[in-house]
C-alpha cells in the first residue's frame, strides 16, 4: 500500500498556509497546465482519475462537471461546500487552514472546466479561524494577479467571495447551501433540475467539496493515472480519514482508500486507548451505520463500504469502546437529528423528534418494549421519502444500532421495567 | 454613534460595506447572512428592529428576514453575555466526557444552558458537533475553539472572561 502523501504533504510547514510555502512546494504549476488544456479535457482528466467527491455522496467528481451544459452563454458557478458539519468530521477544517492555496488552484481549474468566472466559498460559520486563514489566502492570491482579471496572462478571468454561514447543518446538504446563499434559510431543493442545469441564483452550479478540490491540482500536475492507481478499481487517490473517540492517537489520517478500517484503528492510530476493547466504529460521520468490533475488516473506499452495509461518507472515523453505551450513543445522535432537521419534509420533521423522544426515555430507564420496534417501523417508512438524504442518513444510525445491539437496548428497557 | 439593537442605524461606514457585500452577488440578497452578521457584531445581537432595519437594506419583508434569523443557531435574538461558552455535545465530544464538562459550566457559573449570568459576563450554550472531534472534549469561546479540555483547562479558561 502506498504511504503517498497528497493532502498533507505540507502540513508539517510551518506557514504552509502562505503563498510562498505553496509556491516552494509547486504550487500553481498545475493552473499552467490547465489554461493549456482544452476544458473538456480538463473535466475528461477528472473523470479518468476516479476522483470521487469527498464531501460524502462519493459521486464522480469529473461526470458532475460534465453535466454543465455545453455551449451556454449563462453565467455559470462554483460552489465550494466548506461547509463541514458532519458529526466526526474536521479534515476540512485542516485543509483550509494548512493547504488554503491548494483549495484556490483546486477552484480555479475547476472553474476552467466548467468556464465560471464567479466562485462562492461557503464556510461554517463557527469557523472562524479557518475563515480567517483562507481569506487571507485568497488576497494573497489576487495580489499576485492569480485572481482576478485574465489571470497570468491567460484571458481568463475569476473572482472569489468568501461566504459565511449562521449555523446549520443542513447547509451542507448542496441544495440546502445554495438557498443558504441565496439568502434565504437553508431548504434543500427538489431534484431535479439538479444544480449543474439550475443551481445557485438559477444559474448552472457545480457544488464540491474542500477536499475534493484540493485534490485537483496534484491530478493535473501528476496525472489521471497516477491518481487511479493509488486506490481502487472504482476510486482513485488517498483521502483524509478523521479519526475521533477512544483511539489513542485521535486525528487526520491521510491514506489510500483501500486501507481497511482494523488498520486504521490499530496501525495508524495506536489501537483502543487504556487497554480496552472495541466495541463498535461508526466509519464515515455519524449518517453512516455502525459497525461492530468484529466487521472492521473492510476497505475504506466508498464501494467497500457500501458492501459491508455502511457508507464512506465523509470519512469522519469515530471510534467506541466496551465502555459505550450504544442507547446513550444513539439517543445523542438522534438528538442531532432532531435538532437539524431543516422542518421542511413532514416524515423527517415528525420523525426525528418523536425518536428522540423514545431513545431518551429509553435512556432514561422508561422504555416500552414497543418502542424498538416503533423506531424501526418509522425509520424504514420513511427512508427515501424526503426531498434531500438528511432523513436517509439519520435512518442509517437508527436502524444500525438497534439491529445490531438490540440486546443491550432490550436489557435497559427491562431494567426500567419496561418489559 | 452608539450601536443600539432597539434603535439600530449603522454608521456610514457599515453601509458602505453593506453596498460592498450586496454587490458581490448576482443578486444583493445573497448578501443577507454577511449583513446579519455585521449587524450582530455592531448592535450586539438581532431583534425585531434589527430585523425591519435590515429588511429595508434589500428590499425584503421583514418576515423574510425573521425566518432566516431564527433558522440558524448563531443569531442570537435576545442579549448575549460579553463571553459565549459553546460546548459541543455530539457523539465524540460526548464519547469523552462532555457532560462532565457542561456540568462543571453550570456549576461554577450558576446558570443552565441556554442562559447568561447575571454579570453578563457568560452565555452557555451545548451544541452540535462543531467538528474538531480530534481535540474531543471541547468547546467554542467566543471566536475560538478550546479543546482537549479537563476540569482545570476549564477553570483557567473561566478565569480568563472578564
Amino acid at each position: 500500500m502506498t504511504d503517498e502523501k497528497i493532502f498533507t504533504r505540507n502540513f508539517h510547514l510551518s506557514d504552509s498556509h502562505t503563498l510562498r510555502v505553496y509556491r516552494q512546494t509547486g504550487g500553481y504549476s498545475a493552473l499552467g497546465k490547465a489554461f493549456q488544456m482544452e476544458p473538456a479535457a480538463i473535466t475528461e482528466e477528472m473523470k479518468q482519475s476516479n476522483l470521487r467527491g469527498l464531501g460524502g455522496a462519493g459521486f464522480s467528481t469529473g461526470t458532475k462537471w460534465s453535466f454543465i451544459p455545453k455551449g451556454s452563454t449563462a453565467p455559470k458557478y462554483l460552489v465550494v461546500n466548506a461547509d463541514e458539519g458532519e458529526p466526526g468530521t474536521f479534515k476540512d477544517r485542516y485543509l483550509l487552514e494548512r493547504d488554503p492555496h491548494a483549495i484556490i488552484e483546486g477552484m480555479l481549474i475547476a472553474a476552467r472546466a466548467i468556464e465560471s468566472h464567479l466562485g462562492f466559498v461557503y464556510i461554517r460559520g463557527e469557523y472562524v479561524q479557518p475563515w480567517r486563514i483562507f481569506s487571507g489566502a485568497v488576497r494573497e492570491a489576487y495580489e499576485a494577479g492569480l485572481l482576478g482579471k485574465n489571470i497570468q496572462g491567460s484571458g481568463f478571468d475569476f473572482d472569489i467571495v468568501i461566504h459565511r454561514g449562521a449555523g446549520a447543518y443542513i447547509c451542507g446538504e448542496e441544495t440546502g447551501l445554495i438557498s443558504s446563499l441565496e439568502g434565504k434559510k437553508g431548504w434543500p431543493k427538489l431534484k431535479p433540475p439538479f444544480p449543474a442545469i439550475k443551481g445557485a441564483f438559477g444559474q448552472p452550479t457545480i457544488v464540491n467539496n474542500v477536499e475534493t478540490l484540493a485534490a485537483v491540482p496534484h491530478i493535473i500536475n501528476r496525472g489521471a493515472e497516477w491518481f487511479a492507481g493509488l486506490g481502487t478499481k472504482s476510486q482513485g487517490g488517498t483521502r483524509l480519514y478523521s479519526v475521533s473517540g477512544h483511539v489513542v492517537k485521535p486525528g487526520v489520517v491521510e491514506a489510500p482508500v483501500s486501507i481497511t478500517l482494523r488498520q486504521l484503528i490499530y496501525d495508524r492510530c495506536g489501537g483502543i486507548r487504556d487497554g480496552r476493547r472495541l466495541k463498535a466504529v461508526v466509519p464515515g460521520g455519524s449518517s453512516a451505520p455502525i459497525l461492530t468490533a468484529d466487521e472492521i475488516d473492510v476497505t475504506m473506499d466508498v464501494d467497500g463500504l457500501k458492501n459491508a452495509g455502511t457508507m464512506a461518507g465523509s470519512a469522519g472515523v469515530i471510534v467506541m469502546d466496551e465502555t459505550v453505551s450504544i442507547p446513550e450513543a444513539l439517543m445523542v445522535v438522534a438528538r442531532f437529528y432532531a435538532h437539524e432537521s431543516c422542518g421542511q419534509c413532514t416524515p423527517c420533521r415528525e420523525s426525528t423528534g418523536w425518536i428522540y423522544k423514545m431513545a431518551h426515555r429509553i435512556v432514561d430507564g422508561k422504555g416500552r418494549k414497543e418502542d424498538l420496534d416503533t423506531i424501526l417501523d418509522v425509520a424504514k417508512r420513511g427512508a427515501g421519502t424526503t426531498i434531500c438524504a438528511f432523513y436517509d442518513g439519520a435512518v442509517g444510525p437508527y436502524i444500525s444500532y438497534i439491529e445490531k445491539f438490540r440486546d443491550e437496548f432490550e436489557a435497559l428497557i427491562r431494567s426500567g421495567g419496561g418489559a | 454613534m452608539t450601536a443600539d439593537a432597539k434603535r439600530p442605524q449603522f454608521a456610514a461606514k457599515e453601509l458602505e460595506e453593506v453596498r460592498r457585500l450586496q454587490s458581490l452577488y448576482p443578486d444583493k440578497r445573497g448578501a443577507l447572512l454577511p449583513v446579519l452578521h455585521l449587524a450582530q457584531d455592531t448592535f450586539g445581537y438581532v431583534s425585531l428592529e434589527v430585523e425591519v432595519y435590515v429588511a429595508g437594506l434589500f428590499g425584503l419583508t421583514p418576515a423574510h428576514v425573521h425566518e432566516v434569523v431564527t433558522f440558524y443557531t448563531m443569531f442570537f435574538q435576545q442579549p448575549k453575555g460579553r463571553h459565549v461558552v459553546a460546548v459541543c455535545h455530539n457523539l465524540s465530544c460526548h464519547l469523552l466526557g462532555a457532560k462532565t464538562i457542561i456540568d462543571q459550566l453550570t456549576e461554577r457559573l450558576g446558570i443552565e444552558v441556554g442562559e447568561t449570568t447575571a454579570d453578563g459576563r457568560v452565555t452557555l450554550l451545548s451544541v452540535e458537533c462543531l467538528c474538531a472531534c480530534e481535540q474531543a472534549p471541547m468547546m467554542q469561546v467566543d471566536d475560538r475553539y478550546e479543546g482537549n479540555l479537563t476540569a482545570d483547562k476549564v477553570e483557567q479558561i473561566l478565569r480568563s472572561l472578564r
